[in-house]
């Protein structure tokens, strides 16, 4: 079924994610990217944080855990009012172009329950379900983006070599099958144990604080 | 890797516990049913005797704690009505063991309807060689107020000039209120932690903090290094900083004086 | 480019009816260089349109909200019928490869001030390639200018070729550039075949006039269909 992983984990899966930095723009805005180590530094952060925890939800919404549960669990998990908003707004994204690729009454029901959308990690698993994926692919597909995004705005934010960005992500592969590795595990407990707890809660304390300021700027070339 | 992805349930240690209550007779006055120390942990009463404001205990690290291998466990419960303000007498230190391996820090904090609990202990210092697996879980019910800070610090000036590196502080914060889960928060700092130094996690930064506030008021921070964080929950708000240093973290969270 | 139809080319049909049961609203795009004239003209309509029809707006900065601002400022139209969508540095993605930000935008819209006659959606400015996805809007209108030189129809592109109305705006500019209108009109014809080509200058008094004729004629046909 690597068919329907390939295609929800492109970038050009029209989901809304283009407009997104996930942090870059506020990093590189404070100085602290500037260049592809920068770039491999910062996903690395941002991969065992954040990309770790949406991995963790997204294997768990995949593997059948109650969506209302991981619901408030990702809440819980994201501080930053700023970076719910974003979640939720990129989870609706996500769950239009879902549904029109793998109808399913989940999917309708969980349109129906959050009209203001539900966790992107949490769409994310509901849709690879949908499409018949493992939670496994979930996790991967969602630490697929928690570094993928970043890297193609710092593309475009420092006009990056491409090659050079495509090889930090090249480089980053390895650790990204790690972190879905270990999601898909805690994520197995989680279901098993009907008990969000077992899931990731990693965090960054820069990712929350970038999220804050980058909200509150008035010219800005990303939505986050 | 993702080696620090759960802190491991710490097997179960002795823990130095607090109950605070209204006085069943004189009302407004808090008293403390329960008050011991275990482990390295020692409790004691401040202000006894006095008949306003909160209760107040501190804790007192009766030994060079934790070191590696330590279980270190505290419980508290602050009761229908009651006022409770912790504090601590020193940093808490987290030394290398004689073996390698971290130690454990559990703190549980349950406070009821209409009480108040304070809990502002001096940081946590993660000296070189050492791992501190810290864990925390507040149940609050609905009507209960708290004001918790943490404050992390990645090694003291001596680790940064002799080691090069500081400690490792794999800390997890679980915050319910009236049954739902409004925060629930790992940081994993220090080496091992990957990408802890880099531009997504600390950036240099050697201390990192937070005060939970719940029902209590808080204020928005000016500096760029810190924000205000409207939890999900009900007035329960995150103040979280990251500062060069612990004296400029604690400006940071104290706000302007 | 867009035809009246109920189906699109692949016979999926179109969404035409909210779950309310009523016609959505018409939806028409803007697009085109930067500067030539889009938010003057979406401006110009919704003076010209606002007391017969109930309309929207949808901006697309590239990054500032400084077209939606420019429309608050001048009240065009009360500020809860006015957004502005983020498209993090590609303006022509937000319209074309992935509208999920542009649909939510009118669906709120629609949602909270419905309902609605017409919606307008300004593109970022961006590059003669840049056109708007038949999933997002029903027509939509390419917006050049005299000033960026009488070449610009000449080189064609699916934005002069294939919008369902070319605006040749600021001809008040014409004189002073040395742009040949007469050239430009050819220009747009050989490129357009029977597609329509409007000149303008919005600094005219009326000079939004038959752009907002053309607006009337195309909700006409959507209602009667
Ligand atoms: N002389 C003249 N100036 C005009 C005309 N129409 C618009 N302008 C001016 O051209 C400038 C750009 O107009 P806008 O409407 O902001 O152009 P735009 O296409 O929305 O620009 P972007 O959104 O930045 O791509 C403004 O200063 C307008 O006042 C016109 O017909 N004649
Ligand atoms: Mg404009």
């Amino acid at each position: 079924m690597s068919g329907a992983l390939l295609l929800l984990a492109d970038g050009r899966f029209p989901a809304g994610g283009h407009a997104h930095s996930g942090g870059a723009e506020a990093a590189v805005k404070a100085g602290l990217v500037h260049d592809a180590d920068g770039l491999a530094a910062f996903l690395t952060g941002r991969l065992h944080t954040t990309g770790l925890t949406a991995a963790g939800l997204a294997a768990a919404a995949a593997g059948g855990f109650d969506p209302a549960g991981l619901d408030e669990a990702a809440d819980a998990r994201t501080p930053s009012p700023a970076l719910r908003a974003t979640s939720r707004r990129l989870g609706r994204q996500l769950l239009r172009a879902a549904r029109v690729c793998w109808p399913d009454p989940v999917l309708d029901g969980l349109a129906a329950a959050y009209p203001g959308g539900a966790h992107q990690s949490v769409v994310l698993g509901l849709a690879a379900r949908a499409a018949a994926l493992a939670p496994a692919d979930a996790a991967l597909a969602a630490a697929h983006e928690s570094v993928n995004g970043p890297a193609t705005a710092c593309t475009r934010l420092l006009g990056l070599d491409p090659y050079q960005v495509v090889a930090v992500l090249a480089r980053l592969a390895p650790e990204l099958d790690l972190v879905a590795e270990a999601a898909t595990r805690a994520a197995a407990e989680a279901v098993r144990r009907q008990d969000a707890q077992p899931l990731p809660a990693a965090s960054a304390p820069l990712l929350d604080l970038f999220a804050e300021r980058h909200n509150a700027w008035k010219v800005r070339l990303f939505a986050s | 890797m993702a080696g620090a992805l759960t802190v491991p349930a710490p097997p179960a240690a002795p823990a130095a516990r607090i109950v605070a209550a209204l006085d069943g007779r004189e009302d407004q006055i808090t008293v403390l049913p329960v008050l011991s120390g275990a482990g390295p942990l020692a409790l004691r009463r401040l202000r006894a005797g006095q008949r306003t404001g909160p209760a107040e205990v501190a804790l007192v690290g009766a030994m060079a704690a934790p070191l590696g291998g330590d279980r270190i466990a505290v419980s508290v419960r602050v009761e229908a009505g009651a006022r409770l303000r912790v504090t601590s007498v020193a940093a808490t230190v987290s030394l290398p063991g004689p073996q390698p391996g971290p130690a454990w820090y559990d703190v549980e904090l349950a406070v009821a309807a209409g009480a108040v609990l304070e809990w502002l202990p001096e940081p946590v210092v993660a000296a070189a060689g050492s791992h501190l697996l810290l864990t925390t879980r507040i149940t609050l019910d609905a009507g209960a107020r708290l004001r918790y800070r943490e404050e992390q610090i990645l090694g003291r000036r001596h680790d940064w000039t002799v080691h090069g590196v500081p400690g490792r502080l794999t800390s997890r914060l679980t915050v319910r209120q009236a049954g739902r889960l409004i925060l629930d928060q790992q940081t994993d700092l220090g080496p091992g932690a990957p990408g802890w130094d880099g531009p997504a996690v600390l950036a240099g930064h050697r201390a990192a903090g937070q005060l939970l506030t719940v029902g209590l008021p808080c204020t928005a921070p000016s500096e760029e290094c810190a924000a205000l964080l409207a939890l999900p929950g009900t007035d329960a708000h995150l103040l979280v900083a990251v500062a060069p240093d612990g004296l400029a973290l604690r400006r940071l969270l104290t706000g302007p004086l | 480019m867009h035809r009246d139809h109920p189906t699109d080319e692949f016979g999926t049909p179109r969404v035409t009816v909210l779950s309310s049961g009523r016609r959505r609203a018409l939806r028409i795009g803007l697009g085109g260089p930067v500067g030539s004239g889009k938010t003057a003209t979406v401006a110009a309509l919704c003076r010209a349109l606002r007391a017969e029809l109930s309309l929207a707006v949808v901006t697309n900065d590239i990054y500032t909200t400084e077209d939606a601002e420019f429309l608050l400022r001048h009240a065009v139209l009360p500020p809860e019928r006015i957004t502005a969508v983020e498209t993090g540095c590609c303006p022509h993605t937000a319209i074309r490869d992935d509208i999920s930000a542009n649909l939510e935008a009118v669906e709120d819209l629609e949602a909270a001030v419905g309902p609605l006659d017409l919606v307008l959606l300004e593109s970022g400015g961006d590059n003669l390639t840049a056109t708007f996805s038949r999933g997002l809007v029903d027509a939509q209108i390419f917006v050049i200018d005299v000033a960026g030189g009488d070449k610009i129809p000449r080189k064609g592109g699916p934005g002069v070729s294939g919008s369902d109305l070319l605006v040749i705006n600021k001809t008040d500019l014409a004189p002073l550039v040395g742009a040949d209108l007469a050239v430009m009109a050819r220009d747009a014809k050989a490129q357009r075949g029977e597609l329509p080509t409007l000149f303008c200058s919005l600094v005219d008094p009326d000079g939004v006039a038959p752009i907002a004729g053309w607006v009337r004629e195309r909700l006409a046909r959507w209602r009667a269909h």
